[in-house]
């Protein structure tokens, strides 16, 4: 893949500025700084309660955060709904889960949001979804029900079920995790094609490959924090931090 | 097989073995009985003890119901075309069969009025029930409560047609508003109703019931089955809006909704209904303006619903606990607005897991109304205990009428029961 395809624009997407989030009492997030630029592909990594998830989580929020700002396109997340509506209907979500909408087709699921959200005619809305459908390569599972349909296919029906709002941000919260290895693969080639589009994308996963292949900013975090962000080569062959070296050494190692 | 694999444990498979039919997989009702009911000879023996107890219920019962009498005028009449014989005194159905249905007040010239009633109540009820029907139909069941009022209880023609209009306004001033805001639509239309409603109740003439093409029929003259059915589809079709709204408003995170559904869901959960029933007889009425008399139907019908839907609230909060965090994140992270999210995610979902319960709740609140005959209103089983077996011609014929009540009640709530299970089947989707 060239690198020319994907280029970084100067226009800034999200702007993090000293955000902190607690649960209770419990500290989760601490003084988180990030700036992403438009077709930035960030990959966040950390060992399991660092925070990453709900980093991600609270930039379209889901989760709520105490302290400090985000700004996400421009539009300033505070309590006011109509901002969150209006985050959430430009940033797409995929979930460890998938969450796919069990009561609903495939297609149902996909042009959901489109016809409520965005207004858009059922027809038009149908037309997207299968565009997106044979994109991600099973428009022929358009008529199934989520149950029917293997992991993989159904993370991969979640993404272009999130891309059907046309979003200019994509969130992934570890997509592969809950899958078989065999069918890793096939959703990890769907973002990477999503990558080389240009979109703006952050992922917290653990996949090291994905990571080197597409991300051009790596950030590590531990226990709420941002321990050290580089690009790809730089990070993984030369970790600075002792933390981050001993994570690595511990994905990688075996 | 064992051959290669004494030579080396390295095996390659080269050819797919193809697919092929499960062996012995007979059926037929045989095969069925030998295994179900003569598989073991404790089994065998089970078997014909159990035989040989519905012979013995069957023996009495059987000559009894086939030689029943089916015209006779008193008990005493019955016992003398017996003359003797076992034998059940159905005479008494034939005979009182109105009372039983319709009350023993209601004017008889106008039994066409509630079975015209009952007869639409089937088209109003099919495209809620059967969702496949088109949609189009839907209109009939939105004019339905006005026609059924109207046919049952008579009187002028504009009564009905006010409430219409009045709901009408409504819905218009909820529709211009809610796209705004939805506390302003909600409480805007019903503002406007009330408006439509105590204006035109002010126009309509002193009188005009007198005059109309249907006679007027106070409520305290219906009776039978038919008060169980109305009281029925009544409280369960307003109870379950009322049970989905309180249910959601007990989990919202407006501190004072959710208190008021906590209180009202716990406080009238425990009470007993006979409580609430007798409330309603005789204690509404202070609540109310005193110049206004609220009709005694319309205050059960507000306490049973109440009950119910206090119930209904319960099984459907069940429900959305069910559900997985993920659906309600995945609905936000779309952009649905909180209405969206329950109307296309949440509640289909959770009304879906809920089914067993709301159908649960409706079944006992059907048989419930018979409660009402403590507070003196002839219902089917106040009918039998009251006006019937008080008659010195029907004095005694307890098992003919009870188990006729029985048989009523039982064959509505099969229904309800047969129609949940059909229903359960068709929403299934998960593992098809």
């Amino acid at each position: 893949m060239s690198e020319a395809q994907m280029k970084v624009s100067d226009e800034i997407a999200i702007t993090i500025e000293n955000m902190n989030k607690w649960y209770g009492t419990f500290h989760v997030l601490r003084d988180i700084n990030l700036t992403v630029n438009r077709g930035e592909r960030i990959v966040i990594c950390g060992p399991s309660g660092s925070g990453k998830s709900t980093l991600i989580r609270c930039i379209n929020a889901l989760e709520e955060h105490q302290q400090g700002s985000i700004e996400v396109d421009g539009t300033l997340l505070s309590s006011d709904l109509k901002n969150i509506d209006k985050i959430r209907s430009e940033v797409g979500m995929c979930f460890q889960h998938f969450n796919l909408f069990p009561h609903l087709t495939i297609l149902e699921n996909c042009t959901l949001a489109p016809i409520w959200v965005r207004k858009t005619p059922k027809k038009e809305a149908e037309e997207i979804a299968m565009h997106f459908l044979e994109k991600v390569k099973i428009p022929d599972q358009a008529g199934k029900y989520p149950g029917q349909l293997s992991g993989g296919q159904q993370q991969r029906v979640a993404i272009a079920r999130s891309l059907c709002m046309k979003p200019r941000i994509m969130l992934f919260d570890e997509p592969t995790s809950a899958l078989d290895p065999e069918m890793i693969k096939e959703v990890l080639d769907t973002m990477i094609e999503l990558a080389e589009e240009g979109m703006t994308m952050l992922c917290v996963t653990h996949e090291m490959g994905f990571a080197r292949q597409v991300a051009n900013r790596v950030i590590f975090m531990d226990q709420g924090q941002i321990v050290e962000q580089n690009e790809p080569e730089a990070f993984f062959n030369n970790p600075q931090s002792e933390r981050t070296q001993l994570f690595l050494s511990q994905i990688l190692g075996h | 097989m064992s051959d290669l694999h004494a030579n080396s444990v390295a095996f390659v498979r080269t050819e797919t073995i193809p697919e092929s039919p499960p062996p012995g997989v007979a059926s037929g009702p045989i095969k069925w009985m030998r295994e179900n009911l003569f598989a073991t000879p404790a089994n065998t023996l089970l078997t014909l003890v159990a035989i040989y107890m519905i012979y013995l219920i069957l023996a009495p019962t059987m000559p009894w119901i086939l030689n029943g009498v089916w015209n006779a005028n008193s008990l005493s009449e019955c016992r003398e075309i017996l003359n003797g014989k076992s034998g059940a005194c159905f005479a008494v159905l034939s005979e009182r069969w109105p009372q039983l249905l319709f009350g023993f007040k209601y004017p008889a010239e106008y039994y066409w009025r509630p079975t015209l009633a009952f007869v639409l109540l089937f088209a109003a009820v099919a495209p809620v029930l059967f969702f496949d029907l088109p949609r189009k139909l839907l209109v009939m069941t939105a004019l339905y409560p006005f026609i059924a009022f109207w046919l049952i209880w008579g009187g002028t023609i504009l009564v009905p047609i006010l409430a219409l209009v009045g709901c009408g306004v409504g819905y218009a001033v909820y529709q211009r508003f809610v796209a705004s805001n939805f506390a302003a639509g909600f409480f805007g239309g019903i503002a406007a109703a009330f408006i439509v409603w105590s204006l035109g109740g002010a126009m309509i003439p002193e009188g005009a019931s007198e005059a109309a093409m249907l006679q007027p029929v106070p409520s305290r003259d219906l009776g039978g089955f038919m008060l169980n059915m109305m009281l029925g589809v009544t409280c369960v079709s307003l109870s379950i809006p009322i049970g989905i709204a309180l249910a959601l408003g007990r989990q919202s995170s407006m501190p004072i909704i959710k208190w008021i559904c906590v209180v009202f869901i716990e406080f009238i959960r425990g009470v007993p209904l006979i409580t609430l029933l007798f409330v309603a007889s005789v204690m509404l009425s202070y609540f109310f303006p005193p110049d206004s008399s609220v009709d005694l139907f319309l205050r059960v019908v507000i306490m049973i619903t109440m009950f119910s839907a206090a119930y209904i609230a319960e099984v459907i909060r069940g429900g959305l606990a069910a559900l997985p965090k993920g659906q309600y994140e995945a609905a936000d992270s779309l952009g649905l607005d909180y209405a969206q999210a329950m109307r296309l995610i949440i509640l289909p979902q959770a009304l879906k897991i809920s089914i067993p319960g709301i159908v649960n709740v409706a079944v006992g609140l059907f048989k419930d109304t018979t409660l009402v005959s403590v507070i003196s209103m002839f219902d089917l089983v106040g009918m039998i205990r009251g006006p019937i077996l008080a008659s010195t011609e029907w004095n005694g014929v307890y098992w003919e009428l009870l188990g006729f009540a029985a048989l009523l009640f039982f064959v509505v709530c099969y229904g309800i029961s047969q129609y949940s299970q059909w229903l359960e089947r068709r929403l299934a989707t998960d593992h098809r």
